[in-house]
């Protein structure tokens, strides 16, 4: 857990770009209800992290987070971004400046990808130039190569590229804070999987103030700096780091949220990159079937991954593949291989490693490079050392056998 | 304003445009032997009325048979129909949105029954009702058919306008656009297909319900059908008939045209 991103006060390069949130007493009465939404809420959320809004549903975290940008308007309170007190400020110039993301994107179906990011800034009245400028820049940012995609209407991307163009939207302006209300809720695990991902990596660049509203713990203790339980009325049960609640849950609500399990969530708290890789057999298109073969039986493997020119995976071989005659003079990427990225979490390669038939998962970096794999036995390593390190309630019974 | 730019401007998209659209999606637009058979057949009826009508000789009981009189009668009536029409938008858009707004959404369910009353009462009361009231004539005859036409175009702005998801109006909200801004670049350019669907049903009726005009004294085609039943001449009835269908499978294929180059691109 050496390099989980604590706080903004370490490397020199950081510069954070996110402004401190300030709840004060906030609360949301309805008219004709007995008790309030959320009651008298107090909170500060520091510049540049990511804080986690994670309960069960009804319980006012989405009411919350959208008192920070007034959608729902708060019955009393006050709400402070950076210096401002915004309480009362024009809402509609308000959001400008508030990155907003929400479940399944809400792109405009009728305007193109470009328009679409283009929002923000027409509304602040950009220029065309600047526009087009930082329309291209957001796309490159969130992985979509911009003359494939800038003249794309929403329907013709998946969920996961919609999601990503909902991203770069919230970001077109460059706001100093990005409110998020389950954005990656409606997309499947794999693609929920890097969508998140690759939000760690913008953070690490941006730094902005991120408000996540999330039902899935899980995923509060991947993305989170820290994580903020929320019961009925918005009441916060415990406020902190996800480290320290999974060691330390504050009462029984919160226990019943970490879940059983509490040692394999712990696999959630460390990165890919935080263990050591395994080599695993490696060749080349091209290359030399018989050293393969060998080199795999040394590691005591019957498979060996083959990697293109640029160093990218493209299938596993097993053994007799190999031994057949001209095994690798051309050969196909299999669809189904999946990779992970040093952001993923162990618990990601646990998953990846479950639905493989290897027993190890391919590491990939920049440009998906091969790195390296990652074998049953260090992600049990890791769970040995996070149970010792850790004496959380019912984490030794709670590891499946 | 910047955030019209976006919007799809109907008159730029062209023929060609469209059918690259429904290329894109893979999905050959349904109706199109239609669209394109619709028109003919059209001028097809105009023609043989007036191959008939020229080529016989008038008795003088068959004055409005001559071509000038045909002629007036057809800019008459469909004069009728348009000027109708366009009231019925200018009423219902406006009357749509809101009742798709906060407070007035209630009113909805009633407000539609109302229109479902001018819609279910039989055309010929009504536009005997508004002759009785309010005189005979081209206007009051004018009210009458608005208020027919009235229904389907509300009830279809108010479609429309809850068929958009609505989170796409909080995205819109939530990025700092106004309300107004939302219901101008959101709302209403993804509910133009629906309302336009309503506005093309209303313009048919009214072009079939424009012949009552004949018996009121506000003219039109119908002219033919009143005086054919009176004198007892079938040629007239016939001729006034076949041009009306003709003029009202014009005006719905003419409205289906405009619904299509005015869906925005990007809306399937």
């Amino acid at each position: 857990m050496s390099d989980q991103p604590t706080t903004n006060d370490s490397a020199v390069d950081d510069v954070v770009h996110g402004e401190r949130i300030v709840l004060n007493q906030l609360t949301k009465r309805y008219p004709g209800q007995k008790t309030a939404a959320v009651d008298d809420v107090s909170m500060e959320i520091p510049a540049g992290e990511i804080v986690m809004f994670v309960g069960p549903s009804g319980c006012g975290k989405t009411t919350t987070m959208k008192m920070i940008n007034r959608l729902i308007e708060p019955t009393s309170g006050t709400i402070t971004i950076g210096d401002e007190d915004v309480t009362d400020v024009n809402p509609d110039e308000l959001r400008r400046r508030i990155g907003y993301v929400i479940q399944g994107a809400g792109l405009f179906p009728h305007y193109t990808v470009a328009d679409n990011i283009a929002i923000v800034p027409k509304l602040l009245g950009w220029d065309k130039q600047r526009i087009a400028d930082r329309v291209d820049e957001l796309l490159d940012l969130v992985n979509l190569e911009p003359a494939q995609y800038r003249d794309r209407f929403p329907r013709e991307l998946s969920g996961g590229q919609q999601q990503r163009v909902g991203v770069a939207r919230a970001l077109a302006a460059d706001p100093p804070v990005l409110l998020m209300d389950e954005p990656f809720g409606a997309v499947d695990p794999i693609t929920r999987q890097r969508l998140q991902d690759e939000l760690l990596r913008l953070q690490e660049e941006l730094r902005k103030t991120i408000v996540f509203v999330t039902h899935d713990f899980d995923e509060a203790v991947k993305l989170g700096d820290r994580i903020a339980i929320l019961d009925v009325g918005s009441e916060i049960v415990q406020y902190d780091t996800p480290e320290a609640i999974l060691a330390a849950p504050a009462n029984e609500f919160v226990e019943g949220f970490v879940g059983h399990g509490a040692a394999l969530k712990q696999l959630t708290l460390t990165r890919v990159r935080d263990v050591e890789l395994h080599d695993a057999a490696v060749t080349h298109i091209g290359g030399d079937a018989q050293e393969a073969i060998s080199q795999a039986q040394e590691f005591g493997r019957d498979w060996a991954i083959v990697l293109d020119e640029q160093e990218r995976p493209q299938r596993w071989m097993s053994l007799r593949e190999l031994a057949r005659p001209g095994a690798l003079r051309s050969v196909s990427r299999d669809p189904d291989l999946e990779t992970i990225s040093p952001a993923s979490t162990l618990n990601d390669a646990l998953d990846e490693m479950l639905t493989s038939s290897h027993g190890v998962v391919v590491v990939t970096g920049r440009r998906n490079k091969y790195q390296g794999v990652i074998r049953v036995e260090t992600i049990m390593e890791a769970m040995q050392s996070l149970g010792s390190a850790s004496s959380a309630p019912g984490s030794a019974e709670a590891v499946p056998s | 304003m910047s955030v019209e730019d976006v919007d799809v401007d109907p008159a730029s998209i062209d023929a060609g445009s469209i059918e690259a659209g429904a290329v894109i999606g893979g999905d050959p637009r349904p109706g199109r032997l239609r669209q394109l058979i619709q028109p003919v057949v059209c001028v097809l009826a105009v023609a043989a009325c007036l191959a008939y009508t020229n080529s016989k000789e008038l008795s003088t009981k068959e004055g409005l048979l001559a071509n000038s009189e045909l002629w007036d009668g057809f800019v008459r009536h469909l004069w009728l129909t348009v000027v109708a029409a366009v009231l019925v938008i200018v009423i219902s858009v406006p009357l749509g949105v809101l009742l798709t707004r906060g407070p007035m959404r209630r009113y909805a369910n009633v407000v539609l029954a109302l229109a479902g009353f001018g819609q279910a009462a039989p055309a010929i009361g009504l536009v005997v009702l508004g002759a009785l009231y309010f005189g005979v004539g081209v206007w009051p005859f004018i009210g009458a058919l608005t208020v027919y036409g009235i229904l389907p175009v509300v009830a279809n702005v108010v479609a429309g306008l809850e068929s958009v998801d609505p989170r796409l109006t909080e995205a819109g909200r939530g990025m700092g656009m106004s309300a107004f801004t939302v219901l101008r670049s959101v709302e209403l350019p993804i509910a133009v297909p629906i309302m336009l669907t309503g506005v093309r049903t209303a313009v048919v009726l009214m072009c079939g319900t424009a012949a009552f005009g004949g018996f009121v004294g506000a003219g039109g085609l119908g002219a033919l059908i009143n005086t054919g039943i009176k004198l007892g001449e079938n040629s007239l009835l016939v001729v006034g008939a076949v041009l009306i269908a003709a003029l009202a499978l014009l005006l719905d294929w003419i409205v289906r045209m405009v619904e299509i180059s005015a869906t925005p691109k990007g809306l399937a």
